[in-house]
């Protein structure tokens, strides 16, 4: 059984191991940080918010202060997903953002089903009208899944 | 003196002292017990006898619905006839509770987060003044407050509070809570970021008695008008809020007429106790194990500096605990703080609005969530400390919590809305004073704040401009009323500026740019309260990128309405046009962290803000390219975006889509992620520090251990590392101390120089 934990990792139950949900590539140990079986990128926050404001003329210009906070950008070595981003302040350890107990994740899922694309979504709040990129979302997921 | 006879004499001395410390408090300060409980009240033995004489499900139901057409009425009520900005644009919100205090109903509309905060000051008056003879609580009495160390977000939430009884018993009681903006602070409008102490913070009302016999007491009425900037506003909004709280105890009193007693109060404690298992039973279903997030606040709105928010959210049978420990240490000279409570009421609101929005709206639905924070961090701040802004402190932390849930929800079979990058987390908007056109004198904020970006999700953009985290039913007013009454005019308002979002497979929804000007006043000023100008508010989810940053921008030293009249041409009607091109001669360009404490503005000067875009949701490669498109149709992005973010090729003149090209441009992205791309046990060697950056002013614990605490350095106050069990509270320099050490460290240097 394999259970979907983010938009691009899932947890192979039977085999403990964190899974790239876009090429199946095994990631690394479950009862891991997955983030030790990805590549990172360091990266200056102004490359992808750029200045919109004349950067020789003002300090604040809607970019970030790269002395400040850094983007860490984390791959799955396989496909090149971008799986996670964080922002943090320059030599911050990256964080342990999923530990999941294991054990108890079989328990739970002994009798689950595993889940389609819209129960992996969520529900829409009543009376909302249905959003026409939806289908087109959820038949990626399906083919994907 | 009588229950104390026949006692033996070790017991009488205890009791004796005891009965003289019960007699003589010198204060009633903020009541821990009742502070630091956000549970349920235990069941009363008259909810219980009730309960069981009362226990048709489809009764209670439709008593239970009756009562929240009742909240919902009172709701339309208090936004029609309200005076204040935030009253008209729903920043208020009305409730019914418990006789113990509980919220039981809030109205659907509204700030939610004021009446989960509010059962603590109803719980204070009945434990202190029920059988305090100088006080009581009788039918027709009603009670106000505001402090939020007695339960509140922050002073500027007014709230009036009617006990409701039926034949001689209290029954339950009705509550009206409205943002009313100006409170008599060290600044106008009521959130004060000047404020160095609680005293410069204005009104702090512990709960206290303003109503007899469905009267105002017009000697404390007058007394409170005094104490604020704005009397007529504060007469107007009590008068209202009292007439309120009536048509709450009217619809209690006609569903008891109908249904009996026992079915009201039935009904009411029911519901909480029903939504407090059910939010146990939905939490059974998350995967237990911890998540993590750290988010960085970058300033106390008057310096900038790391306030580190971090967080390990933990799921165990059907109990979630949010630990905060190892966040930043409070400002002891600064309003960013937050009280534990108010912290909880955030973080409730999280819960009833995007994660169980379908569960009734009262405070049992965080009942089964612990709370956990160092004692005297910006989280938990000490008495002494000042909280007017601890929207500063406690909007980041709702964000680290949505974040959070975000990742126990993923994979969980049952969920109740989407899974959501998070909103965007502040109140980019103008806060106003001076005296208007009619020569009052004013002081309140625009309604823009409740238009936020909302986050994208997991199969759509997010919206743009569309709510505020603490409301999803507000408005952001109409500016055209609002010049009837104040001075000044938004010569742009509801502009999207390009490449304002949060990108990602989907993007944030963003916002609109506002510049505000002062048209006809002689005396008129700005405050703007937010974070986010130097480090990202608003983080992506699962590889979607963060918000932009946000400056506040100014042009001063002319009247540019003037040049409107007689050289209109060189107007420029964005942001970027007027800071970039610089178009007024003579003028002074200048931009700003969002911390502007109250600035006065002359005519024609310019001050100008942007709404902020909500987080966005997955790597940017796997956005439709279409939706790129969209985007640049619609000018949300700029041309420069759609092709550095979103490798999509197309012919910029005609906007058609090259799919073939696109692909290989993305297909050549991936190849060069994986290039450049480091293994982590490679990056981890050369990327993690022992300590913050010596040169970052960095407030909290580093990395995950959480039990040291950093602080500083700051402007020649050098950091400080505490034990996370002692922590002190930090006092910022006053920033003309640290100008002036400045000028005088350049003066000798010149003079050195000189010399040699």
């Amino acid at each position: 059984m394999k259970v979907p934990m983010t938009e691009y990792l899932e947890i192979d139950l039977d085999r403990e191991l964190w899974m790239c949900r876009v090429c199946n590539h095994e990631v690394g140990p479950a009862r891991q940080p997955y983030k030790e079986g990805l590549l990172v990128y360091v990266r200056d926050p102004r490359e992808i918010h750029a200045p919109i404001l004349d950067p020789k003329r003002y300090e604040f210009t809607f970019a970030p202060d790269a002395k400040w906070v850094q983007i860490l950008e984390f791959y799955c070595p396989s496909c090149a997903t971008m799986i996670e981003v964080e922002y943090l302040p320059p030599g911050h350890p990256p964080v342990v953002d999923m530990e999941f107990d294991i054990d108890a994740l079989k328990e739970q899922w002994k009798d689950r089903k595993p889940l389609n694309a819209a129960e992996l979504a969520g529900p829409d709040m009543a009376g909302r009208a249905h959003h026409h990129h939806s289908n087109k979302q959820k038949a990626q997921q399906q083919g994907r899944g | 003196m009588g229950k104390l006879e026949n006692i033996p004499e070790e017991n009488r001395e205890r009791e004796l002292i005891s009965q003289f410390l019960a007699d003589n408090v010198l204060f009633l300060g903020p009541d821990p017990e009742i502070m630091e409980n956000h549970d349920i009240s235990p069941r009363t033995e008259a909810e219980h006898k009730a309960m069981e004489r009362s226990k048709d499900p489809a009764v209670l139901a439709l008593v239970r619905d009756r009562l929240q057409a009742g909240c919902n009425e009172t709701f339309e009520m208090l936004e029609q006839m309200g005076a204040a900005p935030g009253a008209k644009w729903g920043d208020l919100i009305t409730g019914i509770f418990t006789p113990s205090g509980d919220l039981a109903l809030g109205s659907t509309g509204g700030v939610l987060l004021f009446a989960c905060l509010v059962h603590h000051p109803i719980k204070f008056i009945k434990k202190y003044w029920e059988k305090e003879p100088t006080v009581g609580i009788r039918e027709g009495d009603g009670f106000i407050h505001n402090d939020a160390r007695y339960g509140n977000i922050h002073n500027t939430d007014q709230s009036l509070i009617l006990p409701i009884f039926h034949e001689g018993k209290l029954i339950a009681w009705a509550g009206a809570t409205v943002h009313e903006g100006e409170n008599g602070a060290i600044e106008p409008g009521g959130m004060p970021s000047a404020a160095e102490q609680v005293y410069d913070e204005g009104l702090k009302m512990s709960p206290f008695k303003v109503v007899e016999n469905y009267e105002l007491k017009k000697d404390l009425v007058t007394y409170l008008q005094n104490s604020v900037r704005e009397p007529k506003l504060q007469y107007e909004d009590m008068k209202v809020k009292l007439f309120v709280c009536r048509r709450l105890e009217q619809r209690v009193k006609a569903a008891i007429a109908e249904f009996g007693p026992d079915t009201v109060i039935s009904a009411l404690r029911r519901g909480l106790e029903d939504s407090k298992a059910e939010v146990q039973r939905r939490l059974e279903a998350w995967p237990k194990g911890k998540v993590r997030t750290v988010i960085m606040a970058d300033g106390t709105l008057r310096e900038n500096c790391l306030i580190k928010i971090q967080l390990e959210m933990e799921k165990k049978g059907n109990e979630l605990i949010l630990d905060f420990r190892g966040s930043s240490p409070e400002f002891a000279n600064r309003c960013n703080n937050t009280v534990l409570s108010s912290l909880k009421g955030m973080l409730c609101q999280l819960f009833l609005m995007f994660v169980w929005p379908d569960l009734p709206r009262n405070q049992a639905v965080f009942a089964p969530i612990r709370v956990i924070c160092d004692q005297k961090s910006a989280l938990r701040s000490s008495y002494t400390t000042p909280n007017a802004e601890s929207m500063m402190t406690f909007f980041p932390a709702f964000t680290a919590a949505q974040l959070c849930v975000a990742k126990f929800l993923y994979g969980c079979p049952s969920k109740f809305t989407k899974v959501i990058a998070p909103w965007h987390n502040m109140i980019r908007t103008f806060i106003w004073g001076g005296l208007t056109q009619h020569g009052d004198m004013v002081g309140n904020l625009c309604a823009d704040l409740n238009g936020m970006g909302g986050g994208a999700r997991v199969d759509r953009d997010g919206e743009h401009g569309v709510a505020p985290i603490f409301a999803s039913m507000a408005d952001t007013g109409e500016q055209e009323l609002n010049e009837e009454e104040v001075p000044f005019i938004q010569i742009v308002s509801k502009k999207i500026m390009k490449d304002n979002q949060a990108f990602g497979k989907y993007r944030g929804g963003q916002g609109y740019e506002m510049i505000a000007s002062n048209l006809k006043s002689n005396m008129w000023g700005f405050m703007v309260c937010c974070i986010g100008s130097k480090v990202s508010c608003t983080p992506g989810l699962f590889g979607g990128y963060s918000s932009p940053t946000y400056p506040l921008c100014k042009v001063k030293g002319v009247d540019t309405l003037e040049i409107m009249k007689s050289d209109p041409q060189k107007w420029e009607f964005s942001i970027v046009d007027i800071m970039n091109k610089q178009p007024f001669e003579g003028a002074k360009y200048s931009t700003h962290h969002m911390g502007l404490q109250f600035e006065l503005c002359n005519r024609g000067e310019l001050y100008m803000i942007m709404q902020g875009s909500g987080g966005g949701y997955g790597d940017v490669l796997e956005r439709d390219p279409d939706l790129v498109i969209k985007d640049l149709e619609e000018s949300l992005i700029s041309h420069e975006a759609a092709r550095r973010i979103y490798h999509v090729v197309y012919n910029t003149d005609t906007l058609v889509l090259d799919r073939e090209a696109t692909r290989k441009a993305r297909e050549a992205e991936r190849a060069s992620r994986k290039k450049r791309g480091v293994p982590y046990k490679e990056f981890h060697k050369q990327w993690v520090r022992a300590e913050p950056p010596a040169d970052v002013p960095f407030y909290g614990c580093w990395g995950d251990d959480r039990s040291n605490i950093y602080a500083g350095p700051f402007a020649g106050v050098p950091r400080r590392k505490m034990d996370a069990s002692a922590i002190e509270g930090i006092f910022m320099p006053n920033p003309r101390d640290v100008r002036i050490a400045e000028l005088e460290a350049r003066l000798k240097e010149c003079e050195g120089a000189k010399r040699s």
